[in-house]
């Protein structure tokens, strides 16, 4: 039998970082009492008109704009049509034949269209279970609905589930650079759908896909697809189908489950909505879109690589990870004596773990350290004025307390020891605390140096440069 | 034009529940619609843009601006079912 080759293609809803709704003056918010930002327009009153937000006709085009879309020269809004109590209207607007951008790629993944809609409201499901299934009445928060999204569409282009969380957060990397939307994924402002289908390793068809719901961080998004498409691997090998169908992700347990098909689904009978004029983006509106733009990941990784010769993947966290890179950003911007590459390192290294440690998330803005002393930090430690390990320490309590680099240097006592005969004198205490390496050192064995360097570095409490006692205590054993 | 099925299917999609009278008189109602409308077909139309709008606008756009809604409490009281502890619109469970 021929391999199978995955075909991927991903489905990004983001909500739009605007003021208002897309369709009439109510406020966005986020955990707000339910139903505190509603009126006629976004509850569906008979009679009401949509009005358009100009704001988000705005972001929509820079994020066409920043995908390399081409921008329609008319776009038209469409009535889709399906009954559920999300929906007052019976209707979401969206768009279908002519949507906002088309044929655009990022990266190495081609999108096929980036097109304009309103968010449905919120429902929530009384009863203990919080499932869908069973629970007898549902309250619906209309404060979500009317929300301004833009549906983004890539072309089935992804060969497997990691490339398919890399792409991903590319995109919210590029979303996020261009400030038109929080990208919180858990707080759903981002969201991301999956299509997975498989096919003989080399075919140009398409298998039957399904479509995965309900991956609401990086994470899951790179399990969903890989336990989907494990299960679709299954099937067609012992010689059964893959049904059309979708799947709901749980994130507790890794499973998928059906979701049960609102009927007749995809019978949504789309026309084009009479209470709305087209959108015809002038030269100038394109113009602001394009001047708006600011530096996006994919150049700023590429910027890291050849201006500040970082390594590869710290240049992709940096240059991916917005909250990250600007934070190194800053502290490039504090033109302290370190290197990029120093203060790429001690960002992506130590800081992370530090984050990760207090459960801070990805934000370095959400710790208590200040770009410029992590900066002042990684200087002080090229200059040799502290030892990498004390720098570690440095760091540790940068991100817990804050203050300045040289306040901790000072508080602590983590300043180098420069006095040479001090420094003789704690290497030949470590290498009298370690006998049995020091014999192995002297018969050749040099690997056993690490125990003798970790013992001048612990009685010096991280005071004295690893790379110098390495070098005292070889010229004494060697 | 169009059958007893077909308007039955799109009653359906729409929640509405038809008798046998109605879905008569709809479908040949739904029928004549759809054969007036046919007569489009007769015109060559090569080249002549769908109009999506009669009105000739383009670009009406507000500003992105909080504007003040009526009371929440007169919102509310077009909720089908107010519930009592959370002030919303109390549904039955779509899926229940």
């Amino acid at each position: 039998m021929t391999a199978l080759e995955p075909v991927i293609g991903l489905e990004i809803h983001v909500q739009l970082a605007t003021e208002t709704k897309m369709f009439c003056g109510c406020r966005l918010s986020f955990g707000d009492e339910p139903n505190s930002h509603i009126c006629p327009v976004c509850l569906g009153h008979p009679g009401v008109l949509p009005n358009v937000n100009e704001q988000a006709i705005v972001y929509a085009l820079m994020i066409g704009e920043a995908l390399g879309c081409e921008i329609a020269e008319r776009s038209t809004f469409h009535r889709k049509n399906y009954f559920y109590p999300d929906l007052p209207k019976g209707y979401q607007i969206s768009q279908y034949d002519h949507p906002i951008a088309v044929d655009g790629r990022l990266g190495d993944v081609r999108v096929h269209r980036a097109h304009l809609e309103e968010d449905a409201a919120k429902l929530s499901h009384k009863g203990a279970s919080g499932r869908i299934h069973g629970s007898g009445a549902s309250v619906v928060d209309f404060n979500r609905g009317g929300t301004p999204l833009v549906e983004i569409v890539s072309e089935p282009d992804i060969r497997s589930a990691a490339q398919a969380r890399e792409w991903a957060q590319l995109l919210r990397a590029t979303l996020a650079s261009l400030g038109v939307s929080d990208c919180n994924m858990e707080e759903g402002s981002l969201r991301v759908d999956g299509n997975v289908s498989l096919r003989p390793a080399g075919s140009d068809e398409l298998g039957t896909k399904t479509e995965l719901k309900n991956m609401n961080s990086f994470r899951f998004l790179e399990r969903g697809i890989e336990a989907e498409i494990e299960r679709q691997r299954e099937l067609i090998e012992s010689g059964q189908e893959v049904e059309q169908e979708t799947l709901h992700f749980h994130p507790d347990d890794g499973s998928l489950t059906p979701m049960r098909s609102k009927e007749y689904a995809h019978d949504y009978r789309y026309f084009p909505e009479p209470d709305l004029v087209p959108v015809v983006p002038t030269a100038e509106m394109r113009e602001a879109a394009r001047a708006a733009l600011p530096e996006l990941p994919a150049a700023r990784k590429e910027r890291y690589l050849t201006e500040l010769d970082l390594p590869e993947a710290t240049a992709a966290s940096l240059a991916f990870q917005p909250e990250l890179g600007g934070f190194f950003e800053d502290a490039l911007a504090a033109n302290s004596d370190a290197t990029p590459r120093a203060i790429a390192n001690w960002v992506t290294g130590d800081l992370v773990a530090a984050l990760r440690e207090q459960d801070l998330g990805e934000d370095p803005y959400r710790s208590k350290a200040e770009p410029r002393e992590i900066a002042a930090l990684a200087a002080m430690v090229e200059g040799k004025q502290v030892s990498h390990s004390a720098g570690k320490q440095i760091l540790a309590k940068l991100a817990a307390e804050g203050g300045t680099a040289a306040g901790v240097v000072e508080s602590e006592g983590l300043a180098q020891i420069s006095d040479d005969s001090e420094i003789d004198a704690m290497i030949d205490a470590a290498i009298e605390s370690e006998p049995e390496a020091a014999d192995q050192v002297r018969s050749g064995n040099e690997k056993a140096i690490g125990r003798i360097v970790g013992a001048a570095m612990k009685n010096s409490q991280g005071r004295i440069d690893g790379g110098l006692a390495r070098e005292k205590i070889l010229e004494r054993l060697g | 034009m169009i059958d007893r099925e077909q308007v039955r299917h799109v009653a359906r999609l729409a929640r509405l529940s038809l008798s046998e009278d109605e879905e008569a008189r709809i479908t040949e109602q739904l029928s004549g619609i759809l054969e007036h409308v046919e007569k489009i077909s007769a015109l060559d139309l090569n080249g002549v843009e769908p109009t999506t709008h009669v009105i000739e606008l383009t670009n009406r756009f507000r500003p992105d601006v909080p504007v003040e809604a009526p009371p929440r409490e007169v919102l509310l009281e077009a909720a089908p079912e107010g519930d009592g502890d959370s002030a919303g619109f109390e549904v039955p469970s779509p899926q229940a």
